[in-house]
């Protein structure tokens, strides 16, 4: 068993209800997409270290291999650089990679080719090539995964033009953006949250699409909005039961999508409520909660009733030990407390 | 003190590789390097007008290889390069004009002022893409391989990379996963000895870089670079094998740049070289070697030479003004092809 698999296997989530449709697991539902994705177009081949591993990426890729072969999916070298490159170059020349990394951590060794090459040929070129690729990963939380297995890069990443950056927290996302980023004819980093790989959702069979671009509101209310995406948004719904209790209400706002972002829907949220909740899996500074504080601040200004709050991670790399650790991540209590502050001033 | 000589067989080792070109295909080689020797200086003549606000990377000694290169590929083999491209892409086939207006900033460059001299890309002829990051180009043109092998399609792709190249880590791992997976890619390594001012003995231990590569268990031979007719058999061997299935090369060509890393003019002054180093290297002129050996199998009189120079001139010319004379971008094509649809 994977290290963290038994933390994994603990996490308790809301189950859906079987009669509203088919009940998959979120790293079932990524397997499914990529297995629509590989049978639809020849073109599509997915790498990445330990693709064919008997753990199959938490289970996102098993049974892929066996099914179309190790021309198609295939475990990579340890050369993340060379092998974003490797992708870079087979995407500019009609294929469309997706290569998964277990974690964002390893992508940093590759950001000369991620962010230097793949996001800015076809506007270096003029538009005569595109490069449609995949780069994923799931962001780890917990059980010792520390500085260096942790880290959320979304926040590195948003500022760099020609990437796209999609964030799920739904099986039914999860399953929608990803065959969405396949087509895509952009580089698109979908970063996914290792405490999410055994939630369970509707997740309908076949081919359909969750727009890339596009916010979805998960909860109404009147009184203050928390924005976020990914496991944030698990988070966030939890605060916001906690708030309902005490009588205020939360409009949630799912981003799904960083990269780029849905402003609409996040100021016209504010437009209701007066109060913003930014939560993110990541540092707060310079990533999603500065940029949507800095949109609320820059567009909806005369919306807001209280200072925008932020929660996140702090300006601290992640302690490994679960000792330090429970004073460091977000969760609901933070996020409900940042929340009632606001609506309490 | 001249750190680095001229190794090669000179003049002598021409004609061991002329035989089966024929007379027509021999003059047209040195008419292309010819051409892209006057075209260099034509740039560099120019480069203090301020005219082409981009950096340049002159490619003044270094035509063999481009030439040699170019021409044992077809037009729908894919090249891959460095920021030293206007060699490549002239030899490829590439439009004058279109790389004139390029570094000129003009919305008719090849890629319309968003390029400017270090990303020349054309894909029409080939030239597929370019990295300004030293080793930037190289996994991209493996990935290109990999797709050309995947999807069976029958080109071949080139990487020109130089003797710094094989620094990058990337590079390594390029090498490792190109034999691993015998993708039809050429690693052309121009050794010209320097990075920027760098030499090489700072930056490297005393190997030999094409053995270097070989451990990747791939074929690497080195090969006189200031010889196109010897890189043509080289780079033929190379691409003929990658064609056929048989994976990926190594070439390595020791050459020497006769200006500076950027910019117009020769800095060995500034005392990262000798002089003496450049002059050693000099009688070895890609050019005029080749020059000197078709003269003396008749194959090229002065006559000829003459009548070369001014069809080059008037062309080169002609891509000046009409670069000067077109069209700058304007604001919304600013916005253009951030993202593709």
């Amino acid at each position: 068993m994977p290290w963290d698999e038994g933390l994994v296997n603990s996490l308790v989530y809301d189950r859906p209800d079987p009669g509203e449709g088919r009940v998959v697991s979120y790293g079932q539902a990524i397997n499914e997409a990529l297995t629509v994705a590989l049978t639809n177009d020849p073109g599509v081949f997915v790498l990445g270290q330990g693709v064919d591993d008997p753990s199959a990426m938490f289970g996102c890729t098993r049974g892929l291999q066996e099914k179309f072969g190790r021309e198609r999916v295939f475990d990579s070298p340890l050369s993340e650089e060379g092998m974003m490159g490797v992708s870079t170059g087979a995407a500019m020349n009609g294929m469309r990679p997706v290569f998964m990394h277990n974690r964002p951590d390893f992508i940093l060794l590759a950001m000369n080719q991620l962010v230097t090459h793949a996001a800015k040929f076809h506007f270096m070129d003029n538009g005569q090539t595109s490069v449609p690729m995949v780069v994923w990963a799931a962001i780890g939380r917990g059980w010792g995964s520390g500085a260096q297995h942790s880290q959320a890069i979304q926040g590195l990443l948003l500022g760099v033009p020609g990437l796209k950056i999609v964030m799920p927290s739904t099986p039914y996302d999860a399953k929608g953006l990803l065959l969405s980023a396949i087509l895509d004819n952009n580089p698109v980093c979908v970063f996914e949250h290792r405490w999410l790989m055994k939630k369970d959702g509707i997740v309908p069979e076949g081919f359909y699409r969750v727009p890339i671009g596009k916010g979805i509101r998960r909860r109404e209310g009147r009184d203050v909005s928390i924005v976020g995406a990914s496991h944030a948004i698990e988070l966030g719904l939890q605060a916001a039961k906690l708030l309902a209790d005490e009588g205020i209400e939360a409009d949630v706002i799912d981003l799904r999508t960083i990269k780029p972002l849905d402003e609409q829907i996040i100021l016209e949220s504010l437009e209701r409520t007066g109060r913003l909740v930014v939560v993110d899996t990541a540092w707060m500074k310079g990533g999603v909660c500065a940029e949507v504080g800095c949109l609320a601040a820059e567009k909806g200004f005369s919306f807001l009733n209280a200072p925008v709050a932020r929660v996140g991670l702090p300006d601290i790399p992640t302690p490994a030990g679960y000792t330090l650790e429970q004073f460091y991540y977000p969760d609901a209590a933070k996020i409900a407390s940042a929340a009632r502050q606001l609506v309490r001033r | 003190m001249i750190r680095y000589r001229y190794t090669g067989e000179g003049v002598r080792g021409f004609e061991k590789h002329a035989a089966g070109q024929s007379p027509a295909a021999l003059v047209g080689l040195y008419r292309e390097m010819l051409r892209i020797r006057r075209i260099e200086e034509e740039i560099e003549r120019r480069y203090h007008q301020d005219q082409m606000k981009t950096p340049i990377h002159l490619v003044i000694g270094q035509e063999a290889t481009s030439v040699g290169a170019c021409a044992a590929m077809r037009r729908t083999d894919l090249l891959y390069s460095s920021h030293r491209t206007h060699g490549n892409y002239l030899a490829k086939g590439g439009d004058l004009k279109a790389m004139l207006s390029e570094m000129h900033c003009r919305l008719n460059g090849c890629a319309g002022s968003r390029g400017g001299s270090m990303h020349i890309i054309d894909k029409a002829v080939g030239m597929a893409g370019t990295s300004a990051i030293v080793g930037g180009a190289v996994p991209i043109a493996v990935g290109a391989a990999l797709a050309a092998q995947r999807l069976k399609q029958d080109h071949v792709v080139m990487v020109f990379i130089g003797d710094a190249t094989c620094e990058e880590g990337v590079t390594s791992e390029s090498l490792n996963f190109a034999a691993l997976h015998r993708v039809p890619v050429i690693f052309f390594c121009e050794n010209n000895f320097y990075s920027v001012q760098s030499p090489l003995a700072t930056r490297q231990p005393a190997r030999v870089l094409h053995r270097w590569a070989a451990s990747y268990d791939l074929p690497a031979v080195e090969v006189d670079g200031t010889n196109v007719l010897a890189v043509l058999a080289a780079s033929k061997v190379a691409v003929d094998r990658a064609r056929s299935g048989g994976g990926p090369s190594f070439i390595e060509a020791p050459v020497y740049r006769f200006r500076a890393h950027g910019g117009a003019g020769d800095d060995s002054k500034s005392g990262y070289r000798d002089i003496a180093e450049r002059e050693s290297w000099e009688p070895f002129c890609p050019v005029k070697m080749f020059g000197e050996y078709l003269t003396g199998a008749g194959l090229l009189t002065p006559e000829k030479v003459e009548t070369m120079e001014s069809e080059i001139a008037s062309e080169t010319a002609e891509a000046f003004e009409h670069a000067l004379s077109s069209a700058d971008p304007v604001e919304a094509d600013l916005y253009r092809h951030v993202y593709a649809d």
